[in-house]
């Protein structure tokens, strides 16, 4: 668990986080939204101190990380950055490896640990482990970045807009994989990003910032619903916040029994494209798969409607 | 075997065998001398002169290596960067003062011989090689910078570990242009009485021997353009290690 307490971080007479407190639950992804200059990397890079707060605190499960010096701090806290910030004279598996070699962790344990890794990023060892990071594709060097901000077994993962150099389509297959991922190892994730779409996707819990404030920390849902705030309002956008909401809603989850001649989903579909497929097709209801493929039930418009309103 | 390849052998082959056997070699300068006078020098051996230069040159070039890396990292710490105008003023007056002068200021101090030319080729190799360590230290991209802290380096492991490698190509370029500056350099330092093969060219001169002259600065141009492709050809090994994009 994170616990940010009245931070703060002035230079000179600028104030460039002000005053934030927000307590990020163990196991959940937390994502920081903001306009650029509203303080969000200051803040994420308060949590690990590459940037020392002004005044506040840090708790990391209950401890000040003041307690440690800030070198052995990062060595517990795993961070990706935009752009990858791989080594350009070590190899994929050196890379991977950093924070376990500064740990001191023996030879064999980080062989495995680095092929352990490389397999779940879809890196074929075999192929890619002594390869260096100039001659992979951006996504595979995005990937290599967050396996090494993993190496060490971190519980607590910070990302500064780790996708914004990809390009949609690989954007949103690293967007799926962080997701396994952090289910797979209970990683406490907090994102930073100005994409309100990867916001809504990845986050638990999205914190709204302005001018060094968090407006606004809670579900997705709570944020397009009661937005506490104008600014929140239009960050969230105002024009399509319906179609947003029925974004956070699942078709396994939303399906009723019965079944229906139209369009064949599947569970795992968002309400929104489920609507945009019965617009397509000119059905008004559809049969809900389940990972089997057997029908798990039904959806007509009017139930999908009824989502898209607070 | 590539036509680059082939003459670098050939070229060091040759150097090798007139600085072994250079009896061998006085038909060829025969032609340059008159009066019967020796076509080739005889007054010490050659291979001697040319290992005392060099050596003189390589440990002139460690020390200017350690004073001019290590002042280099210093003025791009933070803590340091207040010295960076005195370092830089510094090094180029080590530059600007000609060598000569050097040799003239420094003997009455520690005498002649090896010492006084030692000190002026130290002064005279810092600045490429200062320059080279500032250039290449501060061209790491700021990302992989920002992300060797984030992984926990302190600001040693860092310097280890990713900014000096990664400087190493520029860092090594710096030292070759000071070594083979300091070859040619050196052979004024037999004024002062350290060995070297400037003793060659000086007899020569003093007994108007064209053949003499002619073998201290070809043996010295040879051992420059040798040492240059050499260090150039570890640069390039090193620098595919350190790919930069």
């Amino acid at each position: 668990m994170i616990q940010i307490e009245n931070l703060t971080k002035q230079y000179g007479s600028t104030t460039v986080v002000d005053r934030v407190s927000l307590c990020v639950e163990r196991n959940s992804i937390a994502v920081i939204v903001g306009t650029s200059g509203s303080g969000k990397s200051t803040l994420l890079r308060m949590i690990n101190r590459l940037v020392e707060p002004t005044s506040g605190r840090v708790l990391l499960d209950g401890a000040d990380t003041r307690s440690e010096p800030a070198h052995l701090l990062r060595r517990r806290i795993g961070y990706a950055i935009q752009g990858h910030g791989l080594f350009p004279h070590r190899t994929v598996a050196e890379n991977v490896a950093t924070v376990p070699r500064l740990l001191g962790w023996p030879e064999d344990r980080i062989r495995a640990r680095v092929s352990e890794l490389l397999g779940i990023f879809q890196l074929d060892p075999a192929l890619y482990a002594g390869a260096f990071p100039h001659q992979l594709s951006g996504g595979q060097q995005q990937r290599v970045g967050v396996a090494r901000a993993l190496a060490a077994e971190p519980g607590v993962l910070l990302m500064d807009e780790p996708f914004g150099a990809l390009d949609p389509i690989i954007r949103a297959k690293a967007q799926e994989d962080l997701l396994a991922i952090q289910r797979r190892f209970g990683t406490t994730v907090v994102l930073v990003t100005h994409d309100m779409d990867e916001a809504f996707r990845l986050g638990h819990r999205v914190a709204v910032m302005s001018q060094g404030r968090v407006l606004q920390f809670d579900r997705p849902s709570v944020l397009l619903t009661q937005p506490a705030d104008p600014f929140v309002a239009r960050m969230t956008g105002i024009s399509d916040r319906a179609l947003r909401l029925l974004a956070l809603t699942t078709a396994g989850e939303a399906a009723v029994p019965g079944s229906s001649a139209g369009p064949r989903v599947s569970a795992s579909a968002s309400l929104r494209e489920v609507l945009s497929e019965l617009l397509w097709s000119g059905a008004t209801s559809a049969t809900v798969l389940g990972e089997d493929g057997s029908a798990r039930g039904q959806l007509d418009v009017a139930a999908i409607l009824a989502r898209g309103r607070p | 075997m590539s036509g680059t390849n082939l003459l670098r052998w050939t070229t060091l082959g040759l150097l090798l065998a007139f600085l072994i056997f250079p009896g061998r070699f006085a038909p060829v300068f025969a032609p340059l001398t008159h009066y019967g006078a020796p076509p080739i020098y005889d007054q010490g051996n050659l291979l001697m002169l040319a290992l005392a230069q060099l050596g003189t040159v390589c440990c002139a070039a460690a020390a200017s290596t350690l004073v001019a890396v290590g002042l280099g990292i210093l003025v791009t710490r933070p803590a340091g960067a207040q010295f960076l105008p005195l370092s830089r003023t510094l090094v180029n007056i080590g530059q600007t003062f000609p060598p000569v002068a050097v040799l003239a200021v420094a003997v009455p101090l520690v005498g002649f011989g090896e010492k006084p030319t030692l000190i002026a080729l130290f002064a005279y190799g810092l600045l490429p090689i200062f320059e080279n360590t500032i250039a290449g230290l501060r061209s790491c991209p700021p990302t992989v910078l920002e992300a060797a802290s984030g992984t926990g380096m302190s600001g040693r492991e860092r310097l280890r570990l990713i900014e000096l490698p990664l400087a190493l190509p520029l860092i090594l370029e710096g030292i070759r242009l000071s070594l083979v500056i300091n070859v040619g350099t050196a052979t004024i330092g037999s004024t002062v009485a350290a060995k070297g093969l400037g003793e060659v060219i000086i007899a020569g001169l003093l007994s108007s021997n064209t053949a003499f002259i002619l073998q201290g600065g070809l043996v010295t141009g040879l051992m420059a353009v040798l040492l240059y492709d050499g260090l150039a050809t570890l640069e390039r090994r090193v620098s595919r290690a350190v790919p930069l994009d």
